[in-house]
């Protein structure tokens, strides 16, 4: 029963949560959606600790889908064997884990001292700072520490194939039962922060402007019904 | 041929007191909110000066307009691709430290104060974090009328491009005032700089507006703006601007800067342009030919084929003669006495300026005799340098400005003949020649410059409603869009009409 709640129940009802959320944000509160930056008021801490962070997150989400959504039986038809497939992602796990907790950490520490930054921060602004921290501390630690020193833990033929599922409707939760602690709490409070997602500075994630390339430099719209 | 319609400004430089009763107004109207208290849609500088923000003419820090480069138009700061790269730290935006921290004074303790020994005072307190402000540093016009003296002055832009040229010393010192808004550019750099699209010129009447619920916070506007005039509100995390008091001009009136201008220096009109040649106009190899490449666009509205294919494109009567009775068209296209702000930005601004006079340097010892053609080297020897006004208005071209003041100095000469007498041979005159213009067009000149009323001055067509669905409903209300229900009731999703 409770591999079924927080394997199946919790994960559906935060996705759940951030999704209506996120509807109700993008049709009802548009003019909150923005990519809240106090660039305005610092630059120079903001200009080591967001590129880092946020590049970090790059990286560490194309890790995820690598790890997650590419099944194992994929890296061995092309022929990558499992150490090769570990020692990368260690190597980059851990690069992209430690961008992202340094960044955090630069941008948490400018949060709380620079003054003008700090009165306008919200509880929402601090509560994904640290959320964050917790889970891509939890994730950098898997991969840099316990990775190497416990245990190389095959994700790929637990965790993955469990994720999976989740996107068909078949949630395969026993598959989880084996899952080392740590990992499943770093899971958990992913979750967890996802759903928060609609309620916090995050929703910018869902705006990353990926066809501005491709438009017309020029933008021209008449006001409504102008050209009927 | 494409054909839009815009509404541009002409600002006439000579008449500007520096009063500040444009921004002031225009604040209270737009910017008075948290978050927009550092914002002046209008701002008033004095020139040589910094300007607002602070050396914002300094394109190799801000990188803001477009370059030529291998013959291609492109953003300053880079296009689309390195925008999205530099997208989680923008590198060329102007924060807070660039304009000023904005702030109040504690008037409530002028009230509250115990009675005490020495007066109570009002201490400054700022609007950002609240907290007191010992000594206020900098702030909007702290370089007012060379306030800042030579310490200030030696870092505009300008002067420190044309060093040689330009004293500080006391004889020889001169000043001016450049009031700016948004230019309504033709290619705006701003809107190209837009990752979310959001930034959008109106078909209709050309006037640049930030879409409130499309903006997401990028900041490339902002410093891909080269006159800077997009700014960041703090508050709500999306980009404002000028927005050229839409609903003002749509019912057709003046901008409120226009409206409350003191020195009446201000005319609206329309323009008809071809959008078509709006690029190739902006790409013009030499930046000194972009002030003629960017009059190219520009359309008689008097000609009958202009006409015809205006209609096509849906411009209706009323916006074609207010085409036709335009002062900016007057001004800046037919007279050619105004000129483009910084036109080597490539962005093609539309707000003109007709560029001041000044007192000569050079005593005139024989003024009682001086002879019409007396006047000419008098145009070199005006107290505001040439090459100034050049870097400024016509991309270092002190030919254009020359002619400018040429037809300036000769529509005085001409106005003064006529008053009070005393100047000989006029239509043969030099002077007359060189400025390449008729005694008729200087008394027009003279007539829109010095006398015009209200309805000269500004010749604005309404906004178009005649397709809007309901406008018995429309009438009364709002003219910003959606503030009011469109269809009179609130109307609840999945719960159908509150009626
Ligand atoms: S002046 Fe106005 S229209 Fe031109 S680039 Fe700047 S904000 Fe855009
Ligand atoms: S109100 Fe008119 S005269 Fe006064 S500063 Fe503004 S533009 Fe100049």
């Amino acid at each position: 029963m409770k591999e079924i709640f927080l394997w199946v129940i919790f994960p559906y009802i935060t996705v759940t949560i951030m999704i209506f959320g996120l509807l109700y944000r993008f049709a009802y509160r548009q003019l909150t959606w923005a990519a809240p930056s106090t660039e305005f008021f610092e630059k120079k801490w903001l200009r080591i600790g967001s590129p880092l962070f946020h590049w970090g997150i790059v990286l560490a989400f194309i890790g995820h889908i690598m790890g997650m959504v590419i099944p194992r039986g994929f890296y061995l038809w092309l022929g990558i064997p499992d150490w090769l497939y570990h020692v990368g992602a260690i190597y980059g796990g851990g690069i992209a884990g430690l961008m992202v907790v340094a960044g955090l950490i630069i941008l948490f520490i400018r949060k709380m001292v620079i003054d003008k930054v700090r009165i306008h921060a919200t509880f929402a602004d601090f509560f994904t700072i640290i959320a964050l921290l917790v889970v891509a501390g939890m994730g950098a630690y898997m991969t840099i520490i316990y990775n190497t020193t416990v245990n190389e833990y095959e994700y790929r033929t637990t965790i993955g194939p469990w994720f999976r599922s989740l996107f068909y409707f078949q949630p395969k939760y026993e598959l989880m039962a084996s899952v080392p602690t740590l990992f499943k709490v770093h899971i958990l409070a992913a979750f967890a922060l996802f759903a928060s997602i609609p309620f916090t500075r995050l929703v910018h994630f869902y705006s990353i402007p990926v066809n501005y390339p491709s438009r017309a430099p020029q933008q021209y719209r008449s006001r409504a019904q102008y050209q009927k | 041929m494409r054909i839009k319609s815009q509404v541009a400004m002409v600002m006439h430089l000579d008449k500007c007191i520096g009063c500040h009763t444009c921004s002031v107004t225009c604040k209270n109207t737009w910017t008075n909110r948290p978050g927009t208290e550092y914002m002046w849609f209008n701002n008033v500088e004095t020139r040589p000066g910094t300007g607002y923000p602070k050396r914002w003419e300094d394109r190799e820090y801000f990188k803001g307009g477009w370059v030529l480069k291998n013959g291609k138009l492109q953003l300053k700061a880079g296009g689309p691709i390195s925008k999205l790269m530099n997208i989680f730290y923008n590198p060329d935006m102007a924060n807070l430290e660039d304009y000023y921290e904005p702030w109040t004074y504690d008037y409530l303790n002028l009230i509250d104060s115990p009675s005490v020994e020495n007066l109570p005072v009002a201490r400054p307190q700022s609007m950002i974090t609240g907290e007191y402000i010992d000594k206020p540093e900098w702030g909007p016009n702290w370089d007012d009328d060379l306030a800042g003296g030579s310490d200030v002055v030696s870092q505009d832009p300008t002067v420190e491009k044309l060093q040689e040229h330009i004293s500080m010393e006391y004889e020889k010192t001169f000043m001016m005032y450049l009031p700016r808004i948004c230019e309504h550019c033709l290619n705006p750099s701003c809107v190209a700089s837009c990752p979310s699209g959001a930034l959008y010129k109106r078909d209709e009447d050309g006037i640049v507006l930030v879409d409130q619920e499309e903006c997401r916070g990028w900041r490339f506007c902002m410093s891909g703006c080269p006159y800077h005039k997009v700014y960041y509100n703090w508050n709500t995390h999306k980009a404002e601007k000028c927005n050229f008091c839409y609903p003002r001009t749509e019912a057709g009136l003046p901008t409120i800067c226009s409206e409350t201008c003191v020195g009446r220096i201000r005319y609206i009109g329309v323009v008809l342009y071809d959008a078509d040649k709006v690029k190739a106009a902006a790409s013009v190899e030499d930046p000194k030919d972009l002030y003629e490449s960017q009059l190219d666009v520009f359309l008689d509205p008097f000609d009958p084929e202009v006409i015809k294919e205006a209609k096509k494109a849906g411009i209706n009567d009323e916006w074609i003669e207010g085409a036709q009775n335009s002062p900016v068209y007057k001004m800046a296209m037919k007279w050619k006495i105004a000129l483009p702000l910084h036109p080597e930005y490539r962005t093609l601004p539309m707000v003109w300026y007709v560029p001041p006079l000044s007192p000569i340097m050079n005593h005139i010892t024989n003024e009682d005799e001086l002879s019409t053609d007396g006047y000419i080297p008098a145009v070199d020897q005006m107290r505001i340098p040439v090459e100034y006004l050049a870097s400024i208005l016509s991309a270092g071209d002190t030919g254009v400005i020359r002619k400018v003041l040429l037809k300036l100095t000769a529509m005085r000469v001409h106005m003064r003949g006529k008053t009070v007498g005393g100047v000989d041979g006029f239509r043969q005159s030099e002077l007359l020649k060189q400025a390449d213009t008729t005694p008729e067009e200087l008394e027009d000149m003279a007539r829109l410059l010095g006398v015009a009323k209200y309805n000269e001055r500004f010749v604005i067509p309404t906004g178009r409603r005649e397709m809007d669905d309901n406008l018995y409903y429309a009438q009364g209300a709002c003219s910003l869009e959606d503030i009011a229900p469109p269809e009179g009731m609130v109307t609840y999703p999945f719960f159908g009409k509150g009626e």
